[in-house]
């Protein structure tokens, strides 16, 4: 290359091409999404946060929660379960064969042709489809997330490093007032837990004339002195709102599961 | 060119380059040490999580990103805009030009860092990893960064020697390429935000062209002109320097959509695929490396200059590998959300390019000021403390984040113990933070010691302007200050 106009060219033509594929070509995809339905119903999913909620999302931009949690899923396969619903008019039977039967962690085509041998033996079934993975052994979520689950976050907080627990679904798992606790002192409610504690979103003040509704009730070793209580700010309220909000585990046509 | 011309209108360019140049280093250096107090912090609350925890802008989620940008943007950023702004001035042999806009660009481009950094420790961090400062701060660095560009374009443009040598391709592809991710991410993410996952592409493709392009381009293109510089050799060969620079420019700007993310999946195929294709140029430069450093001559002792570069690139291809790595769906699902990824950055960040920087600079300055650096032992212990707290810092990371992830995949393990594997490693990964504290502080000290230096010697001059006899004439002297300067 003998001058700058090639550099110029090549320079171009190599950010121009991925430009258009990263940045372009997600965006035609992916810009006009809109809600979908969850599978087999008539729900709409999602549904927008509530405003505190929406508020609490500010918070953990904020504070970059997103530093030490990530909020998707990974999934590594699906596996089928033939339930019996009915045993029909001969039990014994079905009994027998279903005891010489595998019945879990199937594929779609085992699955298949279990359920047919009891369909010929007189019972009915259905198949139960769920996502396997260690995220999903671990209660972090039922399937793995997709790109319908962010729709309406602003901004989108992926994450990428799980120095604590993943949160697409930490609403699934503890309300608003756990949250609190957690939030003001981790130990109190996760022995041994390394998140640092968000005392200042939290204001320790003299009890009034009566205590505040709000405040939280800590284990005595982490309980202020007498005479005064830990009053969550309006920051940590949506916060909580935010965190106990989180679900991402409708079944949707493109992460197809069992409810 | 006559050999006598060329010595001549390298030291004018030297010249030319001083106050720019001054003040982008400097500035850098400030932001460098802070930075590395500010990784400090963080890393410490790793072992004891109470740890300043009654401030909202100490508390991890602000420090970490803060620390992360203060050495990307404080510190990478404007010392490789210095770096190549010597290059070119230096490869076209033309002195710098209306010196006051480039000066004035530094000291804005600085300001937009103060500003960005500040808004992430109080809280308006936009959100998105590498991309926390708001508009405030982006604005500016911006701009600051467009009449940097502007300058370096004309300089090369008036170049006397025509050829372009490699390292050209490389810092003017890099000239085109912050300002276009640069815009485009924060247009759509921040300005009029994308919707959805869109944001996090964007995110991805903005991290993998500034991260590994950006840096590869500015930092190779130094290592291409010192490396032959150091070692008396050519550089082996122009022709595969210019493979590799196709290449790596082409398939490496498609990497960085982890595999698995919630997007469609035709996103992470493609970036695993152009991963898999980006072996080619970083074995390429490995090639060139050890041909072009084979045989030479090992010049400048133990912890000079010579001894950062070759660091330096060595250190981009053992993180050019975790990064390609990391690409590969098989290896991607242990090594994915944990530490392995920050290990990778800090070699990116520190060991590969921050480092070549430094032996850039070390070169360099005392050439642009005029003086010799005051402390020259520091800068070799700086070496040895880099190196040893770089190695300290990503390697226990590297294999705390294996361990880390081994564990999280089998769900029988308690996800607490599996995040408090990698405690035992970060006890390494916090002293090689202190080493490098320390590193950077002896850095940051030879800069500022030679600025005063240079000050205190312009002081001088200016005493001795006053108490010189009338007859001598005032204009005289202030021209021949900068002859006396290069004697």
């Amino acid at each position: 290359m003998k001058n700058g106009f090639w550099v110029f060219c090549a320079a171009l033509i190599a950010l121009g091409g991925s430009w258009c594929g990263f940045v372009l070509a997600p965006e035609l995809q992916l810009g006009g999404a809109k809600q979908t339905t969850v599978l087999n119903s008539s729900d709409v999913y999602p549904i927008e946060l509530s405003g505190d909620a929406t508020l609490g999302l500010q918070v953990y931009r904020a504070d970059g929660c997103a530093a030490c949690h990530t909020e998707q899923v990974r999934q590594t396969g699906t596996a089928c379960s033939v339930m019996l619903t009915d045993a029909g008019k001969n039990p014994e039977a079905i009994t027998n064969l279903i005891s010489s039967l595998v019945l879990t962690n199937l594929t779609k085509e085992d699955a298949d042709a279990a359920a047919a041998k009891i369909a010929a033996a007189g019972g009915k079934t259905e198949i139960h489809l769920t996502a396997t993975g260690p995220d999903i052994a671990r209660g972090w979520g039922m399937r793995r997330s997709v790109a319908e689950d962010y729709l309406y976050d602003q901004p989108v907080q992926l994450g990428s490093l799980r120095a604590g627990p993943d949160l697409s679904n930490a609403g699934a798992r503890a309300d608003s007032s756990w949250q609190l606790l957690h939030l003001y002192a981790p130990k109190s409610v996760v022995k041994g837990s390394t998140m640092p504690p968000f005392r200042y979103l939290f204001e320790v003040r003299k009890i009034g004339r009566e205590p505040s509704p709000d405040a939280l009730k800590l284990p005595p070793e982490f309980a202020p002195p007498a005479g005064y209580e830990v009053v969550p700010k309006s920051e940590a309220k949506q916060l909580a709102a935010y965190l106990s909000s989180l679900r991402a585990s409708v079944p949707l046509y493109s992460a197809p599961i069992s409810p | 060119m006559n050999k006598d011309l060329k010595s001549n209108t390298s030291a004018e360019v030297d010249a030319s380059l001083r106050l720019p140049l001054l003040a982008l280093f400097g500035g850098a250096a400030l932001w460098l040490v802070l930075g590395s107090v500010l990784a400090m912090i963080g890393s410490i609350k790793f072992h004891a999580p109470d740890f300043l925890a009654n401030y909202a802008w100490l508390t991890y989620g602000r420090v970490q990103p803060a620390a992360d940008d203060a050495l990307l943007y404080g510190f990478c950023i404007p010392a490789g805009l210095g770096v190549l702004l010597w290059l070119i001035a230096h490869l076209g042999q033309v002195p710098m030009r209306g010196v006051i806009v480039p000066l004035f660009a530094a000291n804005l481009w600085h300001l937009g860092v103060f500003i960005g950094l500040a808004a992430v420790l109080l809280g308006d961090s936009t959100g998105f990893a590498w991309l926390e400062f708001p508009r405030g701060g982006s604005v500016v660095l911006f701009i600051a960064y467009l009449l940097l560009a502007l300058w370096a374009m004309m300089n090369f443009a008036a170049r006397r020697e025509r050829a372009l040598y490699p390292s050209h391709w490389f810092l003017v592809a890099a000239l085109f390429w912050f300002p276009w991710i640069y815009s485009t991410s924060n247009l759509f993410l921040v300005a009029w935000p994308v919707r959805g996952v869109v944001q996090a592409v964007i995110g991805w493709w903005f991290a993998d062209n500034l991260l590994f392009v950006w840096l590869a381009l500015v930092g190779l293109g130094a290592a291409f002109y010192f490396l032959p510089k150091f070692s008396g050799r050519p550089l082996q060969t122009y022709y595969l320097a210019l493979f590799a620079f196709w290449t790596l420019i082409l398939f490496g700007t498609w990497c960085g959509i982890p595999p698995g993310a919630p997007v469609p999946a035709w996103l992470p195929a493609t970036g695993s695929f152009a991963a898999a294709l980006t072996i080619v140029p970083v074995l390429t430069i490995g090639v060139i490396m050890v041909q072009t450093l084979r045989g030479g001559e090992k010049c400048g002792g133990l912890g000079g200059p010579f001894c950062f570069v070759c660091f330096g690139t060595g250190a981009f291809l053992l993180s050019s590998l975790m990064f390609l790595a990391m690409a590969w769906p098989r290896f991607a699902v242990v090594t994915q959300f944990t530490w392995f990824d920050p290990a990778q950055v800090q070699l990116q960040l520190y060991g590969f390019f921050a480092m070549t920087m430094f032996g850039a600079i070390y070169y360099l300055l005392p050439r642009v000021v005029g003086f010799a650096w005051p402390f020259p032992k520091l800068a070799r212990l700086q070496f040895w403390l880099s190196t040893v707290g770089v190695l300290l810092l990503v390697v226990p990371l590297a294999i705390g984040g294996v361990v880390q992830g081994m564990k999280l995949n089998n769900p029988n393990i308690a996800f607490l113990e599996a995040a408090k594997a990698a405690l035992f490693y970060f006890r390494f990964s916090t002293t090689g933070l202190l080493l490098i504290l320390l590193g950077n502080l002896l850095f940051a000290l030879n800069i500022f010691g030679l600025t005063f230096v240079w000050k205190l010697s312009l002081l001088k001059q200016a005493l001795a302007l006053i108490k010189a006899p009338l007859e001598t004439g005032s204009a005289s002297i202030s021209l021949r200050r900068d002859k006396e300067v290069k004697a």
